[in-house]
Protein backbone atom coordinates (compact mmCIF):
# COMPACT_ATOMS: atom_id res chain seq x y z
CA UNK A 1 0.00 0.00 0.00
CA UNK A 2 2.70 2.60 0.91
CA UNK A 3 5.28 1.24 -1.50
CA UNK A 4 2.61 1.82 -4.09
CA UNK A 5 1.81 5.17 -2.61
CA UNK A 6 5.22 6.27 -3.06
CA UNK A 7 5.71 4.64 -6.71
CA UNK A 8 2.76 7.30 -7.76
CA UNK A 9 3.81 10.01 -5.67
CA UNK A 10 7.62 9.47 -7.62
CA UNK A 11 5.89 9.14 -10.84
CA UNK A 12 3.72 12.12 -10.29
CA UNK A 13 6.97 14.44 -9.20
CA UNK A 14 8.82 13.03 -12.26
CA UNK A 15 5.70 13.50 -14.51
CA UNK A 16 4.88 16.90 -14.10
CA UNK A 17 7.30 19.07 -15.55
CA UNK A 18 6.93 17.03 -18.75
CA UNK A 19 3.18 17.93 -18.28
CA UNK A 20 3.96 21.84 -19.46
CA UNK A 21 5.11 21.35 -23.17
CA UNK A 22 4.81 23.85 -26.10
CA UNK A 23 1.12 22.87 -26.85
CA UNK A 24 0.23 22.51 -23.00
CA UNK A 25 1.54 26.20 -22.92
CA UNK A 26 -0.53 27.77 -26.05
CA UNK A 27 -3.66 26.40 -24.35
CA UNK A 28 -3.11 27.45 -20.99
CA UNK A 29 -2.73 31.25 -22.76
CA UNK A 30 -5.78 30.15 -24.65
CA UNK A 31 -7.96 29.36 -21.70
CA UNK A 32 -6.60 32.49 -20.25
CA UNK A 33 -7.66 34.56 -23.01
CA UNK A 34 -11.08 32.54 -23.44
CA UNK A 35 -11.47 34.30 -19.35
CA UNK A 36 -10.59 37.85 -20.04
CA UNK A 37 -12.72 37.82 -23.47
CA UNK A 38 -12.02 41.32 -25.57
CA UNK A 39 -14.69 41.97 -27.84
CA UNK A 40 -14.09 41.85 -31.41
CA UNK A 41 -15.95 44.51 -33.41
CA UNK A 42 -16.74 44.29 -36.75
CA UNK A 43 -14.59 46.60 -38.70
CA UNK A 44 -14.39 48.00 -42.32
CA UNK A 45 -18.33 47.12 -43.29
CA UNK A 46 -17.59 49.53 -45.94
CA UNK A 47 -14.64 51.20 -47.63
CA UNK A 48 -15.62 55.35 -46.43
CA UNK A 49 -18.33 57.10 -44.57
CA UNK A 50 -20.66 57.16 -47.51
CA UNK A 51 -22.16 54.13 -49.78
CA UNK A 52 -22.83 56.19 -52.54
CA UNK A 53 -25.00 59.07 -52.56
CA UNK A 54 -26.02 58.61 -48.90
CA UNK A 55 -23.94 57.56 -45.81
CA UNK A 56 -22.67 54.06 -44.78
CA UNK A 57 -22.28 52.72 -41.24
CA UNK A 58 -18.42 53.80 -40.94
CA UNK A 59 -17.28 56.73 -39.50
CA UNK A 60 -14.55 58.41 -39.89
CA UNK A 61 -12.23 57.71 -36.60
CA UNK A 62 -11.39 60.13 -34.31
CA UNK A 63 -8.92 62.43 -35.01
CA UNK A 64 -9.70 62.09 -38.70
CA UNK A 65 -9.93 64.61 -41.09
CA UNK A 66 -11.79 63.85 -44.11
CA UNK A 67 -12.03 65.32 -47.53
CA UNK A 68 -14.71 64.76 -49.59
CA UNK A 69 -15.31 66.00 -53.12
CA UNK A 70 -18.16 64.47 -55.40
CA UNK A 71 -19.41 64.86 -58.81
CA UNK A 72 -22.13 63.97 -60.80
CA UNK A 73 -21.82 64.54 -64.68
CA UNK A 74 -25.35 65.61 -66.67
CA UNK A 75 -27.34 62.60 -67.90
CA UNK A 76 -26.04 60.03 -70.26
CA UNK A 77 -29.08 60.12 -72.75
CA UNK A 78 -28.29 63.52 -73.40
CA UNK A 79 -26.50 62.51 -76.61
CA UNK A 80 -22.80 63.58 -77.97
CA UNK A 81 -24.28 67.22 -78.21
CA UNK A 82 -23.35 67.48 -74.50
CA UNK A 83 -20.68 64.25 -74.49
CA UNK A 84 -23.28 62.09 -72.61
CA UNK A 85 -23.51 64.42 -69.79
CA UNK A 86 -19.71 65.45 -69.12
CA UNK A 87 -20.71 68.84 -70.40
CA UNK A 88 -22.42 69.68 -67.07
CA UNK A 89 -21.37 68.92 -63.57
CA UNK A 90 -23.01 69.60 -60.00
CA UNK A 91 -20.62 68.97 -57.48
CA UNK A 92 -20.58 68.75 -53.55
CA UNK A 93 -17.39 69.56 -51.33
CA UNK A 94 -17.33 68.64 -47.97
CA UNK A 95 -15.56 68.03 -44.53
CA UNK A 96 -16.00 65.08 -42.21
CA UNK A 97 -14.05 65.15 -38.89
CA UNK A 98 -14.63 62.20 -36.00
CA UNK A 99 -14.83 63.41 -32.20
CA UNK A 100 -14.76 60.21 -30.83
CA UNK A 101 -15.27 56.46 -31.81
CA UNK A 102 -18.77 56.99 -31.87
CA UNK A 103 -19.37 60.29 -32.79
CA UNK A 104 -18.44 62.18 -36.34
CA UNK A 105 -20.02 65.41 -37.77
CA UNK A 106 -19.44 66.91 -41.18
CA UNK A 107 -20.42 69.93 -43.46
CA UNK A 108 -20.59 70.75 -46.99
CA UNK A 109 -21.30 72.97 -49.73
CA UNK A 110 -23.19 71.73 -52.95
CA UNK A 111 -23.83 73.98 -56.26
CA UNK A 112 -27.33 71.95 -56.69
CA UNK A 113 -29.64 74.57 -55.21
CA UNK A 114 -26.76 76.59 -53.78
CA UNK A 115 -27.19 74.04 -50.37
CA UNK A 116 -25.20 74.07 -47.22
CA UNK A 117 -25.39 71.09 -44.86
CA UNK A 118 -24.06 69.70 -41.41
CA UNK A 119 -25.01 66.83 -40.07
CA UNK A 120 -23.55 64.21 -36.97
CA UNK A 121 -23.80 61.02 -36.95
CA UNK A 122 -23.07 58.59 -33.88
CA UNK A 123 -22.83 54.83 -33.83
CA UNK A 124 -25.62 53.31 -31.12
CA UNK A 125 -24.48 49.80 -31.76
CA UNK A 126 -21.87 48.00 -32.52
CA UNK A 127 -21.19 44.37 -34.35
CA UNK A 128 -19.12 42.11 -32.33
CA UNK A 129 -18.34 38.60 -32.26
CA UNK A 130 -20.61 37.36 -29.39
CA UNK A 131 -22.47 40.35 -29.06
CA UNK A 132 -24.67 42.71 -31.20
CA UNK A 133 -25.07 40.57 -34.76
CA UNK A 134 -25.79 44.43 -36.25
CA UNK A 135 -24.65 48.15 -36.46
CA UNK A 136 -26.94 50.83 -36.06
CA UNK A 137 -26.11 54.34 -36.22
CA UNK A 138 -28.46 57.78 -36.03
CA UNK A 139 -27.45 60.56 -38.73
CA UNK A 140 -29.38 63.97 -38.81
CA UNK A 141 -28.55 66.13 -41.38
CA UNK A 142 -29.55 69.87 -42.08
CA UNK A 143 -29.39 71.32 -45.37
CA UNK A 144 -30.23 74.95 -45.96
CA UNK A 145 -30.92 75.77 -50.03
CA UNK A 146 -29.34 79.58 -50.61
CA UNK A 147 -31.02 79.98 -54.36
CA UNK A 148 -32.67 83.33 -54.39
CA UNK A 149 -36.45 83.34 -53.65
CA UNK A 150 -38.88 82.66 -56.18
CA UNK A 151 -40.90 85.13 -55.30
CA UNK A 152 -39.82 88.41 -53.88
CA UNK A 153 -43.13 90.01 -53.57
CA UNK A 154 -43.95 88.49 -50.94
CA UNK A 155 -42.54 88.13 -47.41
CA UNK A 156 -39.72 85.31 -47.17
CA UNK A 157 -38.55 83.51 -44.16
CA UNK A 158 -35.03 82.41 -43.27
CA UNK A 159 -36.61 79.32 -41.62
CA UNK A 160 -38.10 77.99 -44.83
CA UNK A 161 -34.95 78.17 -46.72
CA UNK A 162 -34.46 74.48 -43.87
CA UNK A 163 -35.13 70.72 -44.84
CA UNK A 164 -33.94 67.74 -42.52
CA UNK A 165 -32.49 64.69 -42.91
CA UNK A 166 -33.22 61.67 -39.91
CA UNK A 167 -32.09 58.79 -40.53
CA UNK A 168 -31.31 54.96 -38.72
CA UNK A 169 -28.12 52.90 -40.76
CA UNK A 170 -28.66 49.19 -39.39
CA UNK A 171 -25.98 47.30 -41.19
CA UNK A 172 -24.16 43.94 -40.71
CA UNK A 173 -21.23 42.59 -42.11
CA UNK A 174 -22.10 39.06 -42.96
CA UNK A 175 -18.34 38.49 -43.88
CA UNK A 176 -15.75 39.80 -45.43
CA UNK A 177 -17.01 40.09 -49.23
CA UNK A 178 -20.54 40.59 -48.20
CA UNK A 179 -22.12 44.23 -46.02
CA UNK A 180 -25.81 45.17 -46.20
CA UNK A 181 -27.56 48.11 -44.87
CA UNK A 182 -31.04 49.08 -44.52
CA UNK A 183 -31.93 52.59 -44.56
CA UNK A 184 -35.23 53.96 -42.61
CA UNK A 185 -35.05 57.98 -43.19
CA UNK A 186 -37.71 60.80 -42.69
CA UNK A 187 -37.08 64.37 -44.53
CA UNK A 188 -38.62 67.36 -43.36
CA UNK A 189 -39.13 70.46 -45.26
CA UNK A 190 -39.48 73.67 -43.00
CA UNK A 191 -42.02 74.98 -46.22
CA UNK A 192 -44.02 73.08 -49.40
CA UNK A 193 -44.52 74.45 -52.32
CA UNK A 194 -48.31 73.92 -52.35
CA UNK A 195 -50.91 72.28 -50.26
CA UNK A 196 -50.75 69.04 -51.96
CA UNK A 197 -46.91 68.45 -51.54
CA UNK A 198 -46.41 66.85 -48.19
CA UNK A 199 -43.89 68.67 -46.14
CA UNK A 200 -43.26 65.04 -44.48
CA UNK A 201 -41.39 62.11 -46.70
CA UNK A 202 -40.39 58.89 -45.30
CA UNK A 203 -38.41 56.36 -47.64
CA UNK A 204 -36.89 53.01 -46.54
CA UNK A 205 -32.89 52.71 -48.16
CA UNK A 206 -31.50 49.30 -48.64
CA UNK A 207 -28.23 48.55 -49.84
CA UNK A 208 -24.68 47.22 -50.03
CA UNK A 209 -21.50 45.57 -51.02
CA UNK A 210 -19.69 43.03 -52.32
CA UNK A 211 -16.26 43.08 -52.35
CA UNK A 212 -14.55 42.24 -55.46
CA UNK A 213 -11.04 42.05 -54.50
CA UNK A 214 -9.23 43.47 -51.18
CA UNK A 215 -9.25 47.12 -52.68
CA UNK A 216 -12.28 47.10 -55.34
CA UNK A 217 -15.86 46.81 -54.34
CA UNK A 218 -19.24 46.75 -55.79
CA UNK A 219 -22.09 48.69 -54.18
CA UNK A 220 -25.73 49.19 -54.32
CA UNK A 221 -27.66 51.82 -52.75
CA UNK A 222 -31.30 52.44 -53.21
CA UNK A 223 -34.26 54.33 -51.43
CA UNK A 224 -38.18 53.73 -51.65
CA UNK A 225 -39.85 56.23 -50.72
CA UNK A 226 -42.83 54.86 -48.51
CA UNK A 227 -46.63 55.32 -49.52
CA UNK A 228 -47.09 57.42 -46.10
CA UNK A 229 -48.41 60.92 -45.43
CA UNK A 230 -49.50 62.09 -42.23
CA UNK A 231 -51.66 65.33 -43.10
CA UNK A 232 -54.85 63.54 -45.41
CA UNK A 233 -55.01 65.54 -48.46
CA UNK A 234 -51.17 65.41 -49.10
CA UNK A 235 -48.87 63.61 -51.78
CA UNK A 236 -46.36 60.89 -49.95
CA UNK A 237 -43.72 62.19 -52.24
CA UNK A 238 -42.98 65.26 -54.54
CA UNK A 239 -44.91 65.91 -58.03
CA UNK A 240 -43.19 64.03 -60.80
CA UNK A 241 -40.20 62.13 -58.68
CA UNK A 242 -38.63 58.56 -58.78
CA UNK A 243 -36.96 56.14 -56.46
CA UNK A 244 -33.02 57.10 -55.87
CA UNK A 245 -30.49 54.14 -57.53
CA UNK A 246 -27.12 54.20 -57.64
CA UNK A 247 -24.51 51.29 -58.74
CA UNK A 248 -21.04 52.23 -58.52
CA UNK A 249 -17.12 50.47 -57.35
CA UNK A 250 -14.88 51.23 -54.27
CA UNK A 251 -11.59 51.56 -55.46
CA UNK A 252 -8.65 52.43 -52.55
CA UNK A 253 -5.84 53.39 -52.73
CA UNK A 254 -3.90 54.19 -49.93
CA UNK A 255 -5.14 57.60 -48.18
CA UNK A 256 -7.66 57.55 -51.29
CA UNK A 257 -10.75 56.44 -51.27
CA UNK A 258 -12.80 56.41 -55.40
CA UNK A 259 -15.96 56.13 -55.55
CA UNK A 260 -17.16 55.88 -59.13
CA UNK A 261 -21.04 55.23 -59.63
CA UNK A 262 -23.86 55.45 -61.92
CA UNK A 263 -27.25 56.91 -60.60
CA UNK A 264 -30.17 59.00 -61.39
CA UNK A 265 -30.23 61.77 -58.72
CA UNK A 266 -28.36 64.51 -59.25
CA UNK A 267 -28.13 66.28 -55.93
CA UNK A 268 -25.74 64.92 -52.94
CA UNK A 269 -27.82 65.83 -49.85
CA UNK A 270 -30.34 63.74 -48.24
CA UNK A 271 -33.25 65.97 -49.56
CA UNK A 272 -32.53 66.04 -52.63
CA UNK A 273 -31.50 62.34 -53.28
CA UNK A 274 -34.44 60.35 -51.68
CA UNK A 275 -37.27 63.62 -52.30
CA UNK A 276 -36.24 65.03 -55.29
CA UNK A 277 -34.59 63.03 -58.17
CA UNK A 278 -36.81 63.32 -61.19
CA UNK A 279 -34.54 60.80 -64.12
CA UNK A 280 -35.90 57.91 -64.91
CA UNK A 281 -32.40 55.01 -64.03
CA UNK A 282 -33.99 52.83 -66.71
CA UNK A 283 -34.53 55.46 -69.20
CA UNK A 284 -31.06 56.20 -69.45
CA UNK A 285 -31.40 59.48 -67.21
CA UNK A 286 -28.36 58.44 -65.28
CA UNK A 287 -25.76 60.48 -64.27
CA UNK A 288 -22.11 59.01 -64.13
CA UNK A 289 -20.40 60.49 -61.10
CA UNK A 290 -17.46 60.18 -58.24
CA UNK A 291 -16.67 60.89 -54.79
CA UNK A 292 -12.87 60.98 -54.15
CA UNK A 293 -12.39 60.86 -50.16
CA UNK A 294 -8.75 61.68 -48.76
CA UNK A 295 -8.09 61.20 -45.12
CA UNK A 296 -5.77 63.56 -43.20
CA UNK A 297 -4.94 62.46 -39.45
CA UNK A 298 -5.17 65.54 -37.51
CA UNK A 299 -4.71 64.14 -34.13
CA UNK A 300 -2.37 61.29 -33.45
CA UNK A 301 -3.32 58.10 -31.35
CA UNK A 302 -1.29 58.79 -27.86
CA UNK A 303 1.34 56.60 -27.99
CA UNK A 304 2.04 54.50 -24.82
CA UNK B 1 2.65 -4.57 24.35
CA UNK B 2 5.74 -6.29 23.45
CA UNK B 3 4.63 -7.34 20.65
CA UNK B 4 2.99 -3.65 19.27
CA UNK B 5 6.39 -2.08 20.18
CA UNK B 6 7.79 -4.25 18.57
CA UNK B 7 6.14 -3.93 15.10
CA UNK B 8 6.58 0.08 15.35
CA UNK B 9 10.18 0.22 15.42
CA UNK B 10 10.59 -2.39 12.43
CA UNK B 11 8.16 0.30 10.71
CA UNK B 12 10.05 3.24 11.43
CA UNK B 13 12.57 3.63 9.03
CA UNK B 14 10.13 2.20 6.87
CA UNK B 15 7.98 5.63 7.74
CA UNK B 16 10.85 8.01 7.69
CA UNK B 17 12.21 6.93 4.03
CA UNK B 18 8.65 7.68 2.87
CA UNK B 19 8.39 10.93 4.29
CA UNK B 20 11.45 12.20 2.80
CA UNK B 21 10.36 10.71 -0.85
CA UNK B 22 7.08 12.71 -0.05
CA UNK B 23 8.59 16.09 0.85
CA UNK B 24 10.62 15.69 -1.90
CA UNK B 25 8.17 14.85 -4.23
CA UNK B 26 6.27 18.21 -2.96
CA UNK B 27 9.34 19.92 -3.42
CA UNK B 28 9.24 18.94 -7.05
CA UNK B 29 5.87 19.90 -7.67
CA UNK B 30 6.17 23.11 -5.91
CA UNK B 31 9.50 23.26 -8.39
CA UNK B 32 7.55 22.64 -11.48
CA UNK B 33 4.76 24.74 -10.47
CA UNK B 34 7.30 27.72 -9.52
CA UNK B 35 9.09 27.17 -13.25
CA UNK B 36 6.30 28.85 -14.93
CA UNK B 37 5.99 32.52 -15.80
CA UNK B 38 3.54 34.34 -17.28
CA UNK B 39 2.77 37.78 -18.59
CA UNK B 40 -0.95 38.86 -20.38
CA UNK B 41 0.82 42.90 -20.94
CA UNK B 42 3.90 41.70 -22.79
CA UNK B 43 4.40 44.65 -25.37
CA UNK B 44 5.87 43.80 -29.16
CA UNK B 45 5.71 46.29 -31.32
CA UNK B 46 6.97 45.84 -34.56
CA UNK B 47 8.19 49.02 -37.47
CA UNK B 48 8.65 49.12 -40.97
CA UNK B 49 11.27 51.65 -42.53
CA UNK B 50 11.05 52.84 -46.19
CA UNK B 51 12.84 56.12 -46.95
CA UNK B 52 9.20 57.61 -48.02
CA UNK B 53 7.48 56.17 -44.74
CA UNK B 54 7.95 54.98 -41.31
CA UNK B 55 5.30 52.86 -39.82
CA UNK B 56 4.80 51.42 -36.54
CA UNK B 57 2.41 49.63 -34.23
CA UNK B 58 2.43 48.39 -30.50
CA UNK B 59 0.47 45.78 -29.23
CA UNK B 60 0.48 45.77 -24.97
CA UNK B 61 -1.91 43.08 -24.83
CA UNK B 62 0.45 40.04 -25.44
CA UNK B 63 0.36 37.06 -23.72
CA UNK B 64 3.08 34.68 -22.77
CA UNK B 65 4.41 31.82 -20.69
CA UNK B 66 7.94 30.70 -20.26
CA UNK B 67 8.68 27.41 -18.40
CA UNK B 68 12.15 27.57 -16.76
CA UNK B 69 13.06 24.33 -16.82
CA UNK B 70 12.62 23.50 -20.14
CA UNK B 71 13.51 26.82 -21.87
CA UNK B 72 9.70 26.77 -23.90
CA UNK B 73 8.43 29.63 -24.57
CA UNK B 74 5.08 30.73 -26.27
CA UNK B 75 3.24 33.48 -27.28
CA UNK B 76 -0.20 34.54 -28.09
CA UNK B 77 -0.56 37.69 -30.21
CA UNK B 78 -3.99 39.33 -31.10
CA UNK B 79 -3.47 41.20 -33.96
CA UNK B 80 -6.68 43.40 -33.96
CA UNK B 81 -5.02 44.52 -30.32
CA UNK B 82 -1.64 46.46 -32.47
CA UNK B 83 -1.88 49.78 -32.66
CA UNK B 84 -1.13 52.41 -35.35
CA UNK B 85 -0.98 55.98 -35.46
CA UNK B 86 -2.93 56.60 -38.03
CA UNK B 87 -6.29 55.12 -37.97
CA UNK B 88 -6.22 54.12 -41.33
CA UNK B 89 -3.35 52.23 -40.98
CA UNK B 90 -4.65 50.20 -38.51
CA UNK B 91 -7.66 49.57 -40.73
CA UNK B 92 -5.31 48.74 -43.75
CA UNK B 93 -3.28 46.25 -41.75
CA UNK B 94 -6.34 44.30 -40.05
CA UNK B 95 -8.14 44.28 -43.96
CA UNK B 96 -5.62 44.29 -46.08
CA UNK B 97 -2.29 42.57 -45.10
CA UNK B 98 -2.40 40.26 -42.42
CA UNK B 99 -6.16 39.90 -42.68
CA UNK B 100 -6.61 39.47 -38.91
CA UNK B 101 -10.99 38.36 -39.45
CA UNK B 102 -9.58 35.50 -41.15
CA UNK B 103 -6.15 35.15 -39.32
CA UNK B 104 -6.73 36.61 -36.17
CA UNK B 105 -4.12 35.34 -33.97
CA UNK B 106 -0.11 35.08 -34.17
CA UNK B 107 1.74 32.69 -32.18
CA UNK B 108 4.99 31.73 -31.57
CA UNK B 109 6.40 28.37 -29.94
CA UNK B 110 9.86 28.49 -29.27
CA UNK B 111 12.73 27.31 -26.76
CA UNK B 112 15.26 29.12 -25.35
CA UNK B 113 18.38 26.79 -26.60
CA UNK B 114 21.16 28.01 -24.42
CA UNK B 115 19.28 27.20 -21.55
CA UNK B 116 21.83 25.96 -19.62
CA UNK B 117 23.60 28.99 -19.44
CA UNK B 118 20.78 30.83 -17.74
CA UNK B 119 20.39 30.79 -13.79
CA UNK B 120 16.90 31.81 -13.20
CA UNK B 121 17.76 31.73 -9.17
CA UNK B 122 20.13 34.09 -9.62
CA UNK B 123 19.72 37.71 -10.32
CA UNK B 124 21.58 39.17 -13.45
CA UNK B 125 21.10 39.90 -17.33
CA UNK B 126 21.71 36.90 -19.43
CA UNK B 127 21.97 36.93 -23.04
CA UNK B 128 19.70 34.19 -24.92
CA UNK B 129 19.15 32.68 -27.78
CA UNK B 130 15.75 31.65 -29.08
CA UNK B 131 14.27 29.25 -31.86
CA UNK B 132 10.88 28.52 -33.13
CA UNK B 133 8.09 28.65 -35.33
CA UNK B 134 6.39 32.00 -35.74
CA UNK B 135 2.54 31.68 -36.91
CA UNK B 136 1.13 34.43 -38.60
CA UNK B 137 -1.17 35.04 -41.57
CA UNK B 138 -1.44 31.06 -41.81
CA UNK B 139 1.89 30.68 -42.57
CA UNK B 140 4.07 29.38 -40.21
CA UNK B 141 7.93 29.90 -40.84
CA UNK B 142 11.08 28.96 -38.11
CA UNK B 143 12.45 31.95 -36.73
CA UNK B 144 15.42 32.55 -34.41
CA UNK B 145 16.63 35.96 -32.47
CA UNK B 146 18.92 37.00 -29.99
CA UNK B 147 17.61 38.53 -26.88
CA UNK B 148 18.28 39.23 -23.35
CA UNK B 149 16.34 37.60 -20.13
CA UNK B 150 16.76 39.54 -17.40
CA UNK B 151 16.48 37.72 -14.11
CA UNK B 152 15.57 40.15 -11.14
CA UNK B 153 13.55 39.69 -7.37
CA UNK B 154 11.96 36.80 -8.76
CA UNK B 155 10.51 37.95 -12.25
CA UNK B 156 11.94 38.01 -15.84
CA UNK B 157 12.20 40.44 -18.45
CA UNK B 158 12.88 39.16 -21.64
CA UNK B 159 13.74 41.65 -24.38
CA UNK B 160 14.27 40.85 -28.28
CA UNK B 161 14.13 42.09 -31.50
CA UNK B 162 14.72 40.62 -34.76
CA UNK B 163 13.46 41.04 -38.56
CA UNK B 164 11.04 39.02 -40.69
CA UNK B 165 10.06 39.00 -44.35
CA UNK B 166 6.49 40.07 -45.47
CA UNK B 167 6.50 37.64 -48.77
CA UNK B 168 7.60 34.72 -46.15
CA UNK B 169 3.97 35.04 -44.58
CA UNK B 170 2.29 35.71 -48.34
CA UNK B 171 1.90 39.43 -47.29
CA UNK B 172 1.76 40.95 -50.61
CA UNK B 173 2.23 44.85 -51.03
CA UNK B 174 0.79 46.36 -53.67
CA UNK B 175 3.17 47.65 -56.43
CA UNK B 176 1.12 51.30 -56.03
CA UNK B 177 2.28 51.57 -51.93
CA UNK B 178 5.63 49.46 -52.27
CA UNK B 179 7.96 52.53 -51.53
CA UNK B 180 5.81 53.66 -48.47
CA UNK B 181 6.10 49.53 -46.84
CA UNK B 182 9.60 47.77 -46.14
CA UNK B 183 9.71 44.04 -46.98
CA UNK B 184 11.56 43.81 -43.71
CA UNK B 185 9.96 44.40 -40.94
CA UNK B 186 11.48 44.71 -37.54
CA UNK B 187 10.25 43.32 -34.54
CA UNK B 188 10.37 44.21 -31.12
CA UNK B 189 9.43 42.13 -27.96
CA UNK B 190 9.32 43.54 -24.49
CA UNK B 191 7.59 41.26 -21.54
CA UNK B 192 7.75 41.15 -17.45
CA UNK B 193 6.68 37.91 -16.27
CA UNK B 194 5.54 37.31 -13.09
CA UNK B 195 5.72 33.62 -11.29
CA UNK B 196 2.47 32.14 -12.35
CA UNK B 197 0.51 30.88 -9.05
Amino acid sequence: MMKKTIMMLMLLSFALPRIYAQDDLMKMLDDDSKKTKKKNYATATFKTSRLINGHSIENVAPGVLDLKISHRFGMLNRGAYELFGLDQASMRIGLDYGISKRLMVGAGRSTYQKQYDAFAKFKILRQAQGGSPISVSAVSTVMLKTLKWDNISIKNYYTSRLSFAHQLIIARKFSDGLSLQLMPSFIHYNIAKNVTEPNDIFALGGGGRIKLNKRLSFNVEYYHVLPISIVTGENYRLAGTKNSLAVGFDIETGGHVFQLHFTNSTGMTEKTFITETTGDFFKGDVHFGFNVSRVFTIKTKKKK
Amino acid sequence: MDHSRNSKQLKQPNMKKSIVILLLSVISITAGAQSLYMTKAGKVSFNSRSSVEKIEADNNEVSSVINTQTGDMVFAILLKSFHFDRALMEEHFNENYVESDKFPKSTFKGKISNLSAINFTKDGNYPAVVEGDLTMHGVTKKVSSNGTLTVKAGKIAAYAKFSVKLKDFDISIPSLVADKISQDIDIIVDCKYDPKS
